[in-house]
């Protein structure tokens, strides 16, 4: 099956302002360093990291939100046009975006029916009952009673509020959803409502998601595919069971590790010291190795690329490809 | 032994003009000396309104009534000059988002000092010399350099530290960490967790852990309390909590949380939401969402009772679930699944 979307050597630098003085000095910012994905139709893939990782900024250059300056995004076969032309405003209405906070993603002085019904007078369905049907038919699929059409956003709760965000961006029925930390910020009864309802409805609609989030027990319950990104690159890409289970990268590990559990785990709890590096300055060599307790000489000096190892998956770690990485590990 | 603090029937109402809406409707908690309880919850269920309420801490629209007892005095009602005595000498506090707890325009060996000056009355060098010391202590590096910097020089995992040194420096009895590590990520989550524990294990300060993260509550504390709308609807020591868990609602939780280990499976998400401060049901605030509710629990408003040896529940059917309990565990060794 052809890929959905395609993400190839993805880049976007942008350069900000370094200290005082003057002139002032500007300095580049690799937010996204070279960042290649694809993504299947009805497929879910999962980039992962903590915060200034990249993944936001990914996924805004996927939609063209951001400007990529480097590498390309294929969209059902085809180059994403540049953004604001008539030809992106067409496609942007098959890829749409979820953001994290539903509150602040909805007008607080509409209500919720009218917004739901926005995309659809923005990309020209003329027929005001048209509208109106196909509002009234996402609202029920999605869990939201005809009655609340009416409604305000501060008289749902937040889990129907993220209900009505995640129907506005459905309404012209995209074949790609970019959820940007959907669920973060629900209470966890709220949260297993919203994954459920976004299993059921990829499901049933055959929708394509690119799910952005740092919490990897949500990951694992939604995606098929994860990758794990750090300073701007993803360190290893795989099936999310292979990845949780057995992470390879060093960083992956710790990652994993760190999750606290309400089981008795025999897991062993690997504290990394320090913090992610500034992307500013990135570290010579793996990115990662001021943090990697496994650094070798070769590590601080030769970056290493995301190959595949014989699992199926592909880390970017010199140690998981050498032969002793059982030793390692 | 005496507790370190002991809180009964503790409410806090507030006053909207319209409306005055009843935000913790009777709360009975003790904290023992040296030990870790864990506060979970969702938003809105009360348990930071807990403590800021006994600390005097919340707007004037807040009407605090009951008893927190500390060293045989009752902090509710009691003056400022006594709560000032209190707050962060005797309990400190620590909060979710460091960089807005910190003075933006101050140096932070200046706000630690100042802490320091407050509560231990230290000053000139001496100040200093402490300031460096605890700094050290949460594991600061370069901590000589590191307290001429201004909060937006340090990272949000460094900002926390720096808190932690604040609240450390009136050597307090309790400290109530407020969601400490709701806006770290995951590997710094981890630091601080870590930090926490150790300075814990060498001062035997007690600490109240507030969190919606189960999983953090479940590895950092000895006892867990479970808050639903403005009550303590179970307690038990941690493992009997998460092993055995017999209010529905927290079965609730727990089934309704995704895992990284085991099988995956779909999730058990709690119908409904929590109910709104001003539209309380009669009787069991969970009863409407309550897969186990009778009619009675539809009127009568069931008590924090003791159930089974530490372990406390607010249900009518928490008995038949015990019991119901003890069957499984005949058969069986305990299932994982609560439903």
């Amino acid at each position: 099956m052809s890929p959905l979307l395609q993400a190839n050597d993805l880049a976007c630098h942008f350069s900000v302002r370094r200290g005082g003085g003057f002139p002032t000095k500007t300095v580049p910012l690799k937010a996204v360093d070279g960042v290649s994905f694809s993504l299947a139709p009805g497929r879910t893939l999962a980039l992962v990291g903590e915060s200034g990782c990249g993944k936001s900024t990914t996924a805004k250059a996927v939609l063209g939100l951001t400007p990529a300056t480097g590498g390309t995004v294929r969209f059902k076969g085809e180059d994403l046009p540049k953004e604001g032309t008539r030809a992106w405003q067409r496609l942007r209405r098959d890829m749409q975006l979820v953001f994290q906070d539903p509150l602040a993603a909805l007008d607080r002085r509409l209500p919720i029916g009218r917004q739901i019904e926005e995309p659809l007078h923005i990309h020209g369905t003329a027929d005001k009952t048209e509208r109106r049907a196909t509002v009234a038919r996402i609202m029920e699929a999605i869990g939201l009673k005809p009655h609340q059409a009416a409604s305000y956003p501060h008289e749902l709760s937040g889990g129907q509020r993220q209900r009505a965000v995640l129907a506005r961006a459905l309404v012209l029925e995209p074949s790609l959803l970019v959820l940007d930390e959907p669920i973060s910020a629900l209470d966890v009864s709220i949260q297993a409502q919203v994954i459920n309802l976004l299993v059921e409805l990829q499901e049933r609609l055959g929708v394509a998601y690119l799910f952005i989030s740092h919490d990897l027990k949500v990951v694992r319950q939604i995606s098929h595919e994860v990758a794990v990104m750090y300073l701007g690159r993803i360190v290893e890409h795989g099936d999310p069971e292979t990845i949780f289970t057995a992470p390879a990268h060093p960083y992956t590990r710790a990652l994993v590790s760190a999750i606290p559990t309400i089981r008795t785990t025999t897991r062993e709890r690997i504290i990394l010291s320090g913090d992610p590096p500034n992307p500013i300055d990135t570290p010579s060599g793996c990115p990662f190795h001021p943090r990697c307790t496994h650094a070798i000489d070769r590590c601080r000096i030769v970056r290493p690329e995301l190959a595949p190892t014989t699992d199926g998956r592909t880390v970017a770690c010199h140690l998981a490809h050498a032969p002793d990485v059982k030793a390692v590990a | 032994m005496e507790p370190l603090v002991s809180i009964r029937n503790l409410t806090v109402d507030f006053d909207l003009g319209r409306r005055v809406s009843r935000a913790l409707r009777g709360v009975d908690l003790t904290i023992g000396r040296g030990e870790a309880v864990g506060l979970v919850g969702e938003s809105g269920c009360g348990k930071s309104i807990t403590w800021l309420g006994i600390l005097g801490l919340l707007s004037s629209r807040a009407k605090v009534h009951g008893e927190a007892w500390l060293d045989g005095r009752n902090l509710v009602g009691a003056p400022v000059s006594e709560l000032e005595r209190v707050r962060g000498k005797r309990i400190a506090l620590i909060f979710q988002d460091p960089s807005s707890s910190l003075n933006p325009v101050h140096r932070i060996g200046r706000q630690l000092t100042e802490a320091l000056k407050l509560h231990r009355g230290l000053s000139g060098t001496d100040a200093k010399a402490e300031a460096l010391r605890l700094l050290d202590r949460v594991g600061i590096p370069a901590a000589r350099q590191r307290v001429n910097d201004y909060p937006h020089q340090l990272s949000g995992g460094m900002n926390q530290r720096v808190m932690i040194a604040m609240a450390l420096a009136g050597e307090p009895d309790l400290l109530i960490a407020d969601e400490p590590t709701t806006a770290l990520d995951a590997t710094i989550q981890a630091q601080i967790l870590d930090l926490l524990r150790e300075i814990r294990e060498d001062s035997n300060m007690a600490m109240v852990l507030i969190s919606h993260d189960l999983g953090v509550v479940a590895e950092n504390t000895d006892r867990v309390a479970v808050m639903y709308a403005g009550r303590i609807v179970e307690q038990a020591p941690r493992e009997r909590l998460f092993d055995r868990p017999l209010h529905p609602y927290t079965r609730g939780l727990l089934n309704a949380l995704p895992d990284i280990e085991g099988p995956r499976k779909a999730l058990t998400a709690i119908p409904g939401s929590v109910p709104e401060p001003w539209n309380h049901p009669a009787g069991c605030p969970f009863a409407p969402r309550c897969d186990h509710a009778h009619s009675v629990c539809h009127s009568e408003l069931p008590a924090l009772a003791r159930r089974d040896g530490h372990h406390l529940a607010a249900c009518l059917r928490a008995d038949d679930m015990l019991s119901r309990m003890r069957d499984d565990l005949s058969e069986a060794e305990p299932a994982r699944s609560y439903a």
